[in-house]
């Protein structure tokens, strides 16, 4: 117990010396997720209020041929400007995002109208670029709107019941809740919170062994009176200590991020206050001597500091797969869920977050499962280090 | 007193020790004297008790040395090949460390550090971080680090290499010091001038075993040679 206690003091200690371990432990790791979470929603919701606020702005050819036309576009707010492109100009001018939408009016277009003949309009625009395409579909309904009631003056001046031409008359019910929508943002928050956890003991893991054997320290460590149990124990427990520290310096940042950002309006409950951010950690923090175990575990197979960056870099891969499954299928916390670690761990976050009721045995049940392949990380990183290939 | 029983050790298809057995006393320098790769560092390594021996068996002060936590251990400073020291930490918070690590009461700590600065000529950097140290300096750091325990054994794995004329013959007059003191002291080498100067007793080693194992000037009577190098050839 004593030795556990001196390796874990060294390694912290040495640790906090180390710029590389401080940066990725406590400023890159934590504040990377939080800023650039904030910044995208922040950057999402300005689009919204922005699109809707503004004017459609469309570039018309033709518009001689179609006054009518161009006096209720104007008279509906867009922001029309005049050309006398071709088609095949007008292409151009939407691929290189000249003009966002171009609507021609070819040349029988005022002879078909007046004679009551469906009258060509070209409209020329870009589908695959999503900001283009709210243009187009504004463009279109207007299009439409403009037909229909042109239509509906044919059928009056001949006589006709204009109801006859709605035989239904659909209303959209639109189920979704913004919750729902929030869905896939929660699951990058959560990933965040344990990617900043993971990078805060990455460098430690890979110290704690593979730094061991380059710098050519581990053989006279390996020659001490001491368990090698305890010398495994001690690295863990550092690491784990640091990876505590991240996650909990990433909750802080969220907490601050979500402060200025107005949450309610992409329906997630906006009070992460302390209060959340305990209960968010509370439930990661099993997850932490996981990932320690798993991080070390893998790097005391490795030879080198850049061999054991490698394979590292694809173990922090391993707890964002069950949360892409998770969000991807809108998975929703379910108890038989709640064995698989990092998967667990996101569903319940994301319920808290939400503000929906959490199962006291739920969260029992992931901490157990998570502690518990801890422990035979942990084991097996003890049972390497007895190994004599341990010493490479 | 360290001695090596029959040890043997086979690495896949490789035979890196054979039946090795040899003594090396109290007050006295051993030398273990080999080409490269004729077994030395795997028969220290056994000795040391990071490898264990496929059979025989090496015992420090009587008592074998297997075991993660074997009393042998405690009796035995090591200075291995590759010594290196943790960067972020200063020389004294290296020595200190393996200090708590061999069971030492911090007070005990804090005087141990404070002696081998004074003894290994180490207070110009006792309380710099390893980061830059010279090759000297690091060896000296390790050096400390294996005595800190005040072990009555001491193996040292090719202590010399990489150090400059001055360094050695500093080390060779710590370790005179040491053996002064009543200690025993083996280590290896493949420099025959520098095993002759300063070694009681030489084990020659070739091909995992043992060929040799005599006094300097006993090798060089008994093959006729002027010098150990011929004795050595």
């Amino acid at each position: 117990m004593r030795a556990l206690l001196t390796v874990f003091r060294k390694e912290v200690l040495e640790n906090l010396r180390d710029r590389r371990t401080l940066f990725s432990a406590l400023l890159f790791g934590p504040l990377f997720g939080p800023l650039l979470f904030g910044a995208m929603v922040t950057r999402m919701l300005d689009q919204n209020s922005f699109e809707s606020d503004q004017a459609l702005e469309l570039t018309m050819a033709g518009s001689e041929r179609a006054p009518g036309l161009m006096q209720f576009l104007k008279s509906q707010g867009v922001k029309l400007t005049f050309t006398d492109w071709t088609e095949s100009q007008a292409r151009e001018a939407v691929k290189s995002g000249k003009a966002p939408v171009v609507l021609i009016v070819p040349g029988d277009y005022a002879r078909r109208f007046e004679s009551a003949m469906p009258a060509p309009l070209l409209l020329v625009a870009d589908s695959s670029d999503s900001q283009n395409r709210k243009h187009t579909d504004r463009a279109r309904a207007l299009l439409a709107g403009y037909g229909s009631g042109i239509a509906q003056l044919r059928l009056q001046v001949r006589g006709v019941d204009p109801w006859l031409a709605l035989p239904v008359a659909v209303n959209d019910v639109d189920v979704a809740t913004p919750t729902g929508r929030a869905v896939a943002i929660l699951g990058l928050m959560t990933y965040f919170l344990l990617f900043a956890m993971l990078m805060g003991g990455l460098y430690l893991a890979i110290d704690s062994s593979a730094g061991e054997r380059e710098r050519g320290s581990l053989e006279a460590l390996l020659s001490l009176p001491v368990p090698r149990g305890a010398l495994v124990a001690g690295k863990l427990l550092a690491t784990c200590a640091y990876m505590g520290i991240s996650l909990a310096v990433t909750l802080t940042a969220f907490v601050i991020v979500f402060g200025w950002v107005p949450l309610d309006r992409l329906g997630m409950s906006a009070n992460l206050g302390p209060l959340t951010a305990l209960t968010l950690f509370a439930i990661c923090l099993p997850f932490v001597p996981l990932g320690a175990a798993l991080m070390t575990f893998v790097a005391s197979f490795t030879r080198s500091y850049r061999e054991a960056q490698t394979y590292l870099t694809i173990v922090l891969l391993v707890p964002t797969l069950p949360i892409a499954f998770a969000t991807i299928y809108s998975l929703k916390t379910k108890s038989s869920l709640m064995f698989l670690p990092s998967l667990s761990q996101h569903l319940l976050m994301t319920s808290v977050l939400r503000a929906e009721p959490v199962r006291f045995a739920d969260v029992c049940v992931s901490a157990g499962a998570s502690l518990g392949l801890a422990l035979l990380f942990g084991a097996l990183t003890a049972r390497h280090w007895r190994r004599e290939s341990m010493l490479g | 007193m360290i001695e090596a029983r029959q040890l043997s050790k086979r690495f896949g298809n490789v035979q890196a020790t054979n039946q090795v057995s040899f003594t090396a006393r109290d007050g006295e320098i051993t030398g273990l004297l080999g080409a490269n790769g004729a077994g030395k560092s795997t028969s220290l390594r056994m000795i040391y008790g990071v490898i264990a021996p496929d059979s025989g068996q090496a015992l420090i002060d009587g008592i074998d040395i297997r075991g993660e936590t074997s009393q042998a251990r405690s009796r035995l400073g090591v200075l291995p090949h590759a010594a290196g020291l943790y960067g972020n930490l200063t020389a004294r918070e290296n020595v200190a460390y393996f200090g708590a690590l061999q069971g030492l009461d911090p007070e005990r700590v804090r005087r141990r550090c404070s002696e081998l600065g004074a003894a290994l000529d180490m207070q110009a950097f006792l309380d710099r971080r390893a980061k830059g140290f010279s090759q000297g300096q690091r060896i000296k750091t390790a050096l400390a680090r294996a005595l800190v325990h005040e072990p009555r054994n001491l193996v040292l794995d090719e202590p010399t290499n990489g150090l400059d004329v001055m360094a050695i013959r500093s080390l060779r007059e710590m370790l005179m010091n040491l053996r002064a003191e009543g200690r025993c002291i083996l280590f290896s080498s493949h420099v025959m001038q520098e095993v002759a100067a300063l070694c009681d007793r030489v084990i020659v080693i070739g091909n995992g075993t043992v060929l040799a194992d005599d006094t300097p000037d006993a090798l060089r009577k008994n093959t006729g040679a002027a010098t150990m190098e011929q004795a050595f050839l």
